[in-house]
């Protein structure tokens, strides 16, 4: 694979917050708990870090000329 | 709640008002342009500003006063279902850093300052930048009101009475905005920002101690839910597609507003917006904690006239004074941040796809400044109007119809950047179904966000905005491929009979 299509497929990780968030009954319980959050808050929660991370993933891919 | 006058928190919240209001009128000198009078300085601050200016403009911007207000109110009342603010602040971001680089960088090429700028140069139709100005003005509007009311709420928590408290703010405030622009509400931003976070991070760090830790929190939420017999820590079953469904739709609506859009065009870079998106979620962490003073409402016993003392009462009943002015000063002002952007927003669309498309062709760059500012003015006094003479639920319905209308305009905004396939009557056509479509359900629902469809035997209820985006795209696609196939026809007719 050249480094091309490598750069364009990246983009597709930032899909995978919608479906981490989007299907509800996945997280939609009350364990584990942790801190004494229900399961259902800090997994949502969660997904503030793996987002950034995600979006950090394509960025190193860019050239930032602009 | 009572409404004694505490003299302590009166006078933090007063300072703290001046404060920022010697500012709004300072910015207007701060990272002094040649002049102000143009567009593009009074309104977008020269497309100059860097990655934490736009970080404190664009957050404070978004996350507005009402929504330190409402979204504690929605889980207070409800539970869990008022938690979709959360996803729906983390899914925004990715589509943030995909897209609004690329109608950045357009903008910044042709000297676009609106939207309905960007789609008139890409469609050259009027009519459907007429559709896309129009929607943003009209959307905006009930949005400027609730930030009066997200105010008006901290006032009676400060035992302030009557209109005048509002009035006198909204007036500072319209006159800073008309001096120095948008650069007033990026300068009063890091002062509001740094604020709510002092007292978002004292809340949700200091009530659960209170209270007894978080688990106890949860337990006395679970508990007020049970014992009312509605709401819960967890959703229902048939409660997950409209969850789903709200933050979806609202994720892709939030950045068609002009408000959050001049933001985007008033930054420096499309690499400025990329870094934006990987930072500004440091306000969702924030938003969902905020979220949870909900919860400690309960754990806190609060009786409260209406859920949107919830805050306020907190506040007020687990902090000393001095903190409570404080805290209460951060969320005022954090209704002027985003009041001072929308009103700058509106007047932009005004002057650019109005004024300047049918009244005056020709007007001077000076002219569309002057134009703007006194835009900017007549939207505050119209929403202060609307907020003093109109009952409370009619800015509030208002609103919820403003986000299904924003959403309407998704479609001319973002498919040309990216696809060359669309029509301008095609997309126009796909607006008018979409928003006409929209506006009906929401109404003949009782102008309720969610409208539940039935399949067979299976209801599936939805948010009505993201519905009517669904409807928005069918019909500009068929109309389009309907023209197209009409076209090859007459070009072939005219090929077999030159």
């Amino acid at each position: 694979m050249n480094g091309r299509s490598t750069s364009r497929l990246v983009w597709l990780v930032l899909l995978i917050p919608f479906v981490g968030l989007l299907w509800v009954p996945f997280y939609n319980t009350r364990s584990p708990e942790l801190f004494g959050f229900p399961f259902f808050y800090w997994y949502q929660l969660a997904w503030v870090p793996i987002t950034v991370f995600l979006m950090w993933l394509v960025y190193r891919t860019l050239r930032h000329d602009d | 709640m009572t409404t004694d006058v505490d003299p302590v928190a009166l006078t933090i919240f007063v300072g703290a008002f001046l404060l920022v209001t010697v500012l709004g009128f300072v910015a207007a000198r701060w990272r002094r342009p040649v002049t102000l009078a143009k567009l593009d300085e009074w309104g977008l601050g020269g497309r100059q500003f860097g990655t934490w200016i736009t970080w404190f403009l664009v957050g404070g911007d978004f996350y507005t006063a009402y929504t330190v207000i409402a979204v504690p109110a929605l889980v207070y009342a409800v539970g869990a279902y008022g938690f979709f603010a959360l996803p729906y602040t983390i899914i925004v971001y990715p589509f943030v850093f995909a897209v609004m680089p690329v109608l950045w960088r357009v903008a910044k090429e042709k000297g676009y300052v609106t939207a309905a700028d960007v789609v008139h140069g890409r469609y050259g139709s009027r009519s459907l930048e007429f559709a896309v100005a129009a929607t943003g003005v009209i959307a905006t509007m009930p949005y400027i009101a609730l930030q009066l009311i997200g105010m008006a709420s901290v006032f009676t928590a400060l035992g302030l009475t009557g209109e005048l408290p509002l009035i006198a703010a909204f007036t500072v405030l319209a006159v800073y905005t008309y001096s120095s622009g948008i650069r007033a509400p990026a300068l009063i931003a890091f002062i509001k920002d740094i604020m709510i976070y002092i007292a978002v991070i004292a809340a949700v760090a200091l009530i659960p101690a209170k209270l007894g830790g978080y688990a106890a929190v949860f337990a006395a939420a679970d508990a007020a839910f049970q014992a009312k017999g509605s709401g819960g820590l967890l959703l229902a079953p048939s409660q997950y597609p409209a969850y789903a469904s709200l933050a979806l739709g609202s994720a892709l609506a939030a950045f068609m507003y002009p408000h959050t859009l001049t933001g985007i065009f008033a930054s420096s870079g499309a690499n400025t917006i990329r870094k934006n998106a990987m930072l500004l979620p440091a306000y969702t962490i924030l938003l969902g904690l905020l979220a949870l003073l909900g919860y400690m409402g309960h754990a806190a016993g609060l009786k409260l006239a209406s859920n949107n003392d919830v805050v306020p009462a907190l506040f007020k009943a687990l902090f000393p004074g001095w903190f409570a002015g404080f805290a209460f000063a951060a969320i005022a002002i954090g209704a002027l941040v985003p009041a001072a952007v929308m009103s700058i927003g509106a007047a932009n669309l005004f002057t650019r796809n109005f004024w300047k498309a049918y009244v005056n062709p020709d007007v001077t760059a000076a002219g569309e400044a002057q134009v703007a500012k006194i835009t900017s003015l007549v939207v505050k006094a119209g929403s202060l109007v609307a907020i003093l003479y109109l009952p409370t639920q009619f800015a509030l319905d208002l609103q919820l119809l403003g986000g299904l209308w924003i959403l309407q305009t998704f479609p001319a905004v973002v498919f040309g950047l990216f696809v060359n396939w669309f029509s301008a009557r095609a997309l126009l056509l796909g607006w008018a179904a979409g928003f006409l479509g929209g506006t009906w359900l929401a109404w003949s629902d009782g102008l309720k966000p969610i409208h539940a469809l039935s399949f067979g035997g299976t209801t599936i209820a939805l948010y009505v905005g993201l519905l009517a985006l669904a409807i928005n795209i069918a019909v500009a696609v068929v109309a389009n491929l309907a023209w197209r196939g009409l076209r090859r026809d007459e070009a072939g007719v005219t090929a077999r009979f030159p």
